[in-house]
Order: structure tokens, then C-alpha cells, then sequence
């Protein structure tokens, strides 16, 4: 392994030289994001919420085991074959990752970023690849709206009335497999090969940023200014323009902090247009009753999979750019007055054919 | 932009409440519930209970009611529509009380159930108690004045 393998150009931005290739992805979704528009790209579907569980966190577990398991089934591959294993979610203690972790035997690395968690273990598995180190890697993700409801908000059958800025933490867990090109060319090339190559080229790594904003239930304002610090900082570390990008996917500002992105971007002449879509936003209708928006862990993480790379796949784009938002605040850090801190972490997929 | 006017900015951006129609719906659930009581005290008064010793049964119905449409998941449905109209009457205490109730019993009978079944009544029952001491008090003070 060199030292120049991956290069840090720019505040926290990383080039990779051997860019990794993500090879396949599986997404596992609830009923209700299942009834939104991106219901049939999901690759399975659960409709019970507790999924014949005792209680939600385990239901959550199994949902995150799920997509592991799917996506290991999909690309031709045992937990044997790959080398380390990124995971996170919105629990204490990250227990979902932790708890299934256990049995699914991939050493783990496990991460915590709230919302960001899919984008930050996308990114710490394109550095483990890119480093040489490592050959396979795979990022994955899980929420379920009942344990986070029960984490962060009130009990489940406590009567309280939503506000129309609150976003609803979606159900349903990702997963992503990173390899290293040379792996790639073996004989065993996944199924979903067909069609382009998906390169993960650069990221940019999150920095906190705090506005003083206080309410936990309206995440996306307070995230909106991590999200345009990190889409700046990018666009800067990799001389690229937003023109140059076809998707700039920001994960659950919703519809409150999807416009204040806007204005904070525009702010430094930097106008993506169409170009800059939500996940919070993407994952569910109008009508769905979730008012801004979706958000969780597994919201960006369901976009990308479901939506944004099948369509790099199909060739449909050339290159997108994720930003997962966290606000990571906790229920007692809120209830002491404290403001919300938030991260965004970028990263950048081309497709090459 | 700077903090201050961001967090200007982040409220104006805010979809607004609708007041109106959360008054609306509140005003018909919160009035369904006390009809309801109603309907229970009068009924009550029909097979004997006097003005006087009427209240407390039709509380205790009230709550039961409050109790059930909380175990069957019906009232969490009811307040997101009805707002404080189903949250201030007592059938709105007892979903307060049972929803941690059902909820924490997988953490145990003990540290579950028993230790946050008063999570969200909990500060009602505590500065409820403190208001009827202080009120004592000051009642207890004026008459040793008075008499």
C-alpha cells in the first residue's frame, strides 16, 4: 500500500487513484415506503412491523440482517469472501449493527452518524478498499420507524399530534458492496453486472456544523447547513462544477430544509436546479401523511438503492453525488436546551462502461 | 448566511400550522369524547346514582374507555386528528398512562413497565400534587387568620 493511494485534496476531500467499484446493493423496505413512488424498485418488501418479533429493535435487526443477506445472495458471495463490514443505525449503542453483527460473522466497523450513517459507511468502506488493504467491503444500514419513534419521541400508542415540519424516520435497511477492481474481474462477476460500471471516485468527509437551531422536529433546517458545507467543500477538493453532476442526492432535509439548502448554495453562486433532489423528499408521496418528509438512516440509503444506481447502471447518468445529513442530537442533549449539531458526508459514483 | 439570520430564515420557510382546522377537528373529537361522558353520567343517574355520587363511576368509565381505545391502537389515531380535544379530557390521561404502560413491557414488569408507566403523566401527577399543597397552604394560613 502506497501513501499516495488515496489523496486528501482539500478540506476532507478524498480522491481515490484506484477508484472502488460498487458492485451490488440490496434494499429491504417497509410497508409504507413501499406504497411511495419508488415502491417496486425495492428488492423485498415486509409489510409486518414487527416481522414476528417481540419487539421492534429486533424487528429492526432482522430487517438490517435482511438486506445483508440479500445482497451477499445477489452478488454470489459469502460473509466468508468479504473483508470488513461498515454498519450503523439510529439506535443506542448502535445495536441493530452490533447485535446482528454477531451472527453475521464480517468483522465489523461500526459507525454512527444518525441520518448520515449510509453515506459515512459508503465512504468508510471506499477508503478501506482504496487503501489496498482490503478487497470487499460492505456498507449497510437499517431504521424502523417504531424503535426510532420509541428512541426519540413518545410511546408508540401515546396520542400526539405530528407538526408539518416533522420528518418520519423511514422502515427498511440497505446494503452495498464495495470491491477493489482487480477483485472484480473474477470469474464470479455478480449477476447485476450488466450495464455500467459504478466507480466511486472521491468523498468528502462531513465537518459538524451547529446554526443554534434547537427543534427536533424540524431536522431538516438544522441539517441543510451541513449539507451545503460539505457539497461546497466538495465541489471545491474535486474541481468539479454542479453541472458536471446529473444527481446531487441530499438524504431527509425534506421539504423544510430541501429550499433553505437552495438559498445557503446559492449564496455562493452555486445553482444545481433539478440537479439537487431529497431522499426525504423522493421516498414518499404527497399524501402519505409523513408531512416535510422521510428521513432515518435508511432513507438515503433506499433512494440510492431503489432509484439513483440502477440509473447509473441503466446508464440513464454518468455520475451523482450522495449527501447523507445527520442531526445528532440525542433525546437528553434536546431536553437540556442544547442546539442540534449536524453532518453531511459526500459521496461521489461514476459510471464508466 | 449568518446563525442568526439563518435561524430567521429557517422559521419563515416553516409551512405554517393549520390552526383552523386543527381547532375544528379538536372541538368535534374533544366534544364527542364529552358527550360520550355524558351519555355515560345520564345513563349512571338512571339506575340510581344521585348528582353527587355519580362523578366518580363515570370516571372510571371514562378511563377504562381511554384504556381500551389505547390497547387497541384507535386513540393515538384519535389525537392525531383531534389534537388537545382528545389529549385534556381524562379519556386522554388514561392513554397517557397506558401507552408507556404497553410500550416499555418488554424492558420488564419491574424497570419496564412499573419505572416509566408514569413517564408522560408523571410531571401532571407530580405538580398536580404540589398545586393541591400549596393551595392547602394558603387555605390552612387564611383560615388560622380568619378564625
Amino acid at each position: 500500500m502506497s501513501a499516495t493511494q488515496i489523496a486528501l485534496a482539500g478540506r476532507g476531500h478524498l480522491a481515490f487513484k484506484q477508484p472502488p467499484v460498487l458492485t451490488s446493493w440490496a434494499t429491504v423496505a417497509g410497508k409504507k415506503e413501499t406504497e411511495g413512488p419508488l415502491g417496486r424498485h425495492f428488492d423485498r418488501i415486509v409489510r409486518d412491523e414487527t416481522m414476528g418479533e417481540k419487539s421492534y429493535e429486533r424487528a429492526e435487526r432482522k430487517l438490517f440482517t435482511g438486506a445483508v443477506d440479500l445482497l451477499l445472495s445477489v452478488a454470489g458471495r459469502h460473509a466468508s469472501d468479504v473483508d470488513l463490514l461498515f454498519a450503523g443505525d439510529l439506535l443506542d449503542q448502535i445495536v441493530t449493527a452490533n447485535f446482528a453483527a454477531r451472527d453475521i460473522g464480517i468483522p465489523l466497523v461500526g459507525v454512527y452518524g444518525a441520518c448520515s450513517t449510509s453515506s459515512e459507511a459508503l465512504l468508510l468502506s471506499a477508503m478501506a478498499v482504496a487503501s489496498g488493504s482490503v478487497r470487499r467491503a460492505i456498507a449497510a444500514t437499517a431504521s424502523h420507524h417504531l424503535s426510532a419513534e420509541r428512541q426519540y419521541r413518545y410511546p408508540i400508542e401515546l396520542g400526539v399530534q405530528r407538526l408539518p415540519t416533522a420528518q418520519w424516520t423511514a422502515t427498511g435497511a440497505a446494503a452495498f458492496l464495495v470491491e477493489d477492481p482487480a477483485e472484480r474481474e473474477s470469474p464470479s462477476a455478480p449477476a447485476k453486472g450488466d450495464g455500467a460500471t459504478l466507480r466511486i471516485v472521491s468523498a468528502t468527509v462531513g465537518r459538524v456544523q451547529d446554526y443554534g437551531l434547537k427543534d427536533p422536529n424540524n431536522m431538516g433546517a438544522a441539517m441543510a447547513p451541513a449539507a451545503a458545507d460539505t457539497i461546497l467543500r466538495h465541489l471545491q477538493g474535486s474541481g468539479r462544477s454542479v453541472e458536471d453532476f446529473e444527481l446531487i442526492l441530499t438524504g431527509d432535509l425534506g421539504r423544510v430544509g430541501h429550499p433553505l439548502l437552495e438559498e445557503l448554495l446559492a449564496e455562493e453562486r452555486v445553482h444545481p436546479r433539478e440537479r439537487l433532489q431529497d431522499a426525504g423528499i423522493l421516498l414518499y408521496r404527497d399524501d402519505q401523511k409523513v408531512d416535510a418528509g422521510g428521513s432515518g438512516a435508511a432513507c438515503s440509503a433506499l433512494v440510492l438503492g431503489a432509484m439513483a444506481l440502477p440509473r447509473l447502471r441503466r446508464g440513464e447518468m454518468h455520475r451523482m453525488l450522495l449527501v447523507a445529513t445527520g442531526s445528532l442530537h440525542s433525546p437528553r442533549t434536546y431536553q437540556q436546551g442544547e442546539s442540534i449539531p449536524t453532518i453531511a458526508h459526500a459521496v461521489e459514483v461514476e459510471a464508466v462502461r | 448566511m449568518e446563525k442568526k439570520e439563518y435561524q430567521k430564515r429557517a422559521r419563515q420557510v416553516e409551512p405554517p400550522r393549520p390552526v383552523a382546522r386543527n381547532a375544528f377537528w379538536a372541538f368535534l373529537i374533544g366534544g364527542a369524547i364529552c358527550l360520550v361522558g355524558q351519555g355515560v353520567q345520564t345513563a349512571l343517574q338512571g339506575v340510581g346514582y344521585s348528582e353527587e355520587t355519580v362523578k366518580a363511576p363515570t370516571a372510571v368509565i371514562m378511563v377504562f374507555l381511554g384504556a381500551l381505545f389505547t390497547a387497541t391502537g384507535l386513540y393515538d389515531r384519535l389525537t392525531v386528528l383531534g389534537g388537545m380535544g382528545a389529549s385534556l379530557p381524562i379519556t386522554g390521561f388514561s392513554n397517557a398512562v397506558v401507552a408507556p404502560a404497553i410500550e416499555f413491557r418488554n424492558e420488564g414488569a419491574v424497570m419496564g413497565t412499573g419505572a416509566r408507566i408514569f413517564q408522560v403523566a408523571g410531571p401532571v401527577i407530580a405538580y398536580g400534587l404540589f398545586a393541591a399543597f400549596i393551595v392547602g397552604i394558603v387555605r390552612f394560613a387564611l383560615r388560622g387568620v380568619l378564625s
